[in-house]
């Protein structure tokens, strides 16, 4: 068990106030331990942590480049493995470089089956580099390369969904968080670095910047996406669902409504429409995990 | 002893005494004999490493490149797309300093696709860090591995390397190669100590950026490394001569220089063809020679000055093309450059792209040319194809 009062993401990195991120980084490294070796990908994490010559990190750490942290973590882990070295090997990337450019990478290290854990902040869009759209972007957010006019509504497709697609890779865990219950990530990254093979975690990190909340909306704003359905917590072993977190639901604007990027949703008109295909988003999820009491 | 092997397989051999903890590989023509070898090897148990059949040849260098952080010996091998498709990773690992080493069987860069020989695409990547070796043989191929580890792991060094190669000329012909026993190899090339490393115990951040503050200071070290590596090549070049009796001290090798007042300039196996021409030519009583560079980068631009000393007319044999550049020629410019005397004439000839065949009288058909004023121009060409 790991000692939880460790802090090995340290105070002081460059974060906004109130990033998801960043706590996401602090409760991760909680979950691994000091026995732990990151590799992490380009992105606001890896600028707001790793400014030359300082860092927030107090275990090892590498970052390489954009897409290819896992490709990196599986050299890493081969390298251990013929040293008969045993550190946990980790990957902590946004969802820009999970979602699209390095799925790749990550495709491959899950085929190959490294004892790897990998672990997606998902903040929803391309955050540092100005807030454009991914693969995670949800239904109708409104980024800077989805901008919601007069003729859209924001992000025309739905979030991919990846865990299904890693956990048809063979991947023993795949499991789904939120920075909004702590605990429930250290306890998800501790069983998947125990757990023999490559395991995926996702971590639901809202971003006030990228959203348009308030900073210290944070772990508010992380409820809700649970409260409403729009994301559910849950954890795939060998491909079932062993567990997911069971809510009484609450209507989808709850949610919307607390983030300037689904403000076109509400003003100058409401949309009605629009959000009823956001209601439906979060009722085939409730369906899909049984997550309603 | 010698031993009649495949080119391919001479690199398999030699990668195999240098001993690599982690193999990370991706199969492209026409390297894949090297990493086929390597795999028989691994799984007979003849070769103690950890193999990883990537996805990607990107995924390839950057498996690489998180082994060697993590205190490994690595190795890789590519051509063609697969390094072009390894070039973000490329600079990476160069910039992080890490001693890898790659072979590389030299092949054309599509559009059009081609399987077969040019420089093009290791010459592309000039400027990526990695100190750049070409082999005229077999047996230089071999060896060069030895020394590549040797340099790159060097203290005053760590850079990482290709040993270039000319594909299907070199990798699939047979030749006679002298293999060394591994006692010996062990002695030339110690086990891999890291100075740093990515340890649990000794936690360390690497790969952090730099604001303008700090940037440009790294690049300059890492110019200062490549230029180390020259040192650290003649160093351990005589080294290997005092094991293994070849001599390797010299970027460069010089072929009937010393009273030529014609110079061909030429890198990997062509100048093979060449050294024959120019024992022809000489019998015809030209007086020409070859000057063959063996290190591209770090580029010997001292030694290249000295051997051309006094030659006012020189062609280099390029197999690769700077499109766009007055010369037409990568290596031109900057023997150009070296020789730095208006009263020289310096010519680049695009000759042998995509496979194209390079026989003995094309090099005496340049030397022609040279003799006539014409150069920096393609040489070879089907006109009736333009």
């Amino acid at each position: 068990m790991a000692d939880k009062s460790l802090e090995l993401f340290d105070a002081g990195h460059r974060a906004c106030g109130g990033c998801g991120p960043a706590l996401a980084a602090r409760l991760i490294l909680k979950g691994c331990g000091p026995h732990t070796i990151v590799t992490v990908s380009t992105g606001c994490m890896e600028v707001f942590s790793t400014p030359y010559p300082e860092t927030a990190w107090k275990v090892p750490l590498i970052h390489s480049l954009f897409e290819n942290a896992s490709a990196v973590a599986s050299g890493i882990e081969a390298s251990l493995k013929k040293q008969g070295r045993n550190e946990h090997v980790i990957c902590i990337c946004g969802d820009g470089a999970t979602f699209d450019i390095g799925m790749l990478c990550i495709s491959g290290a899950f085929e190959r089956g490294h004892n790897i854990t990998y672990i997606c902040y998902d903040n929803e869009a391309y955050m540092n580099t100005g807030i454009q759209r991914s693969g995670a972007t949800p239904y109708d957010a409104s980024t800077t390369t989805s901008p919601a006019g007069r003729q859209s509504f924001g992000n025309s497709r739905p979030k991919k969904d990846l865990p299904s697609i890693l956990a048809a890779h063979g991947a023993p865990y795949v499991a789904t968080c939120s920075v909004a219950y702590p605990n429930d990530i250290i306890k998800k990254v501790e069983r998947a670095v125990n757990t023999e093979g490559p395991c995926y975690i996702q971590v639901h990190a809202p971003c006030c910047t990228g959203w348009g909340f308030d900073g210290k909306k944070t772990m508010a704003v992380g409820k809700l996406a649970i409260e409403t359905g729009l994301w559910v917590n849950f954890e795939l072993v060998n491909g079932s669902v062993e567990k997911a977190k069971k809510i009484k639901r609450r209507p989808v604007e709850d949610y919307l409504q607390e983030q300037k990027r689904f403000r076109h949703l509400f003003k100058p008109n409401r949309n009605d429409a629009e959000i009823a295909k956001i209601q439906a988003i979060a009722d085939v999820n409730a369906l899909k995990y049984g997550i309603d009491i | 002893m010698l031993q009649i092997m495949e080119g391919s397989h001479a690199v398999a051999e030699a990668v195999k005494l240098c001993r690599p903890d982690v193999i990370a590989a991706y199969p492209i023509t026409p390297q894949t004999h090297i990493v086929e070898r390597l795999a028989d090897m691994v799984a007979d148990g003849e070769l103690d490493s950890e193999y990883i059949c990537v996805e990607s040849e990107f995924s390839a260098l950057s498996a690489c490149l998180g082994a060697s952080a993590a205190g490994s010996r690595v190795y890789s091998a590519t051509s063609s797309q697969g390094l072009l498709l390894m070039a973000e990773v490329c600079f990476n690992v160069a910039g992080m300093r890490q001693p890898v080493v790659m072979s590389i069987a030299n092949r054309a860069v599509g559009a059009p696709l081609s399987i077969w020989n040019d420089q093009q695409d290791s010459i592309s990547l000039r400027d990526a860090g990695w100190f750049q070796w070409y082999a005229e043989d077999a047996q230089e191929i071999s060896d060069f591995h030895f020394l590549a580890y040797k340099v790159a792991e060097d203290n005053n060094v760590l850079l990482p390397g290709f040993i270039c190669f000319d594909g299907f000329i070199l990798s699939h012909t047979y030749e006679p190669v002298d293999i060394p026993d591994q006692e010996s190899v062990s002695a030339f090339l110690p086990p891999y100590h890291p100075v740093i490393q990515l340890d649990a115990t000794d936690p360390m951040t690497m790969g952090m950026y730099a604001t303008p503050d700090y940037y440009m200071e790294f690049r300059y070290e890492i110019d200062k490394a490549m230029t180390q590596s020259a040192i650290a090549l003649r160093k351990a070049g005589s080294e290997f001569k005092e094991h293994f009796g070849r001599d390797y001290g010299e970027l460069i090798e010089e072929y009937r220089l010393s009273d030529a007042d014609f110079a061909f300039v030429a890198l990997g196996s062509v100048c093979g063809t060449i050294k024959d021409a120019v024992d022809e030519m000489r019998k015809d009583g030209k007086k020409v020679g070859l000057l063959k560079i063996r290190s591209y980068r770090p580029f010997p631009a001292e030694e290249i000055k000295k051997a051309l000393s006094g030659i006012p007319l020189v062609a280099i044999i390029e197999k690769n093309l700077s499109i766009g550049s007055r010369m037409k020629g990568a290596v031109g410019l900057e023997v150009k450059d070296a020789i730095n005397d208006s009263g020289v004439c310096v010519y680049s000839y695009i000759i042998g792209l995509g496979g194209r065949d390079i026989r003995k009288l094309h090099i005496r058909g340049v030397y022609e040319e040279a003799m006539k004023g014409n150069g920096d121009t393609f040489y070879g060409l089907r006109e009736e194809l333009l």
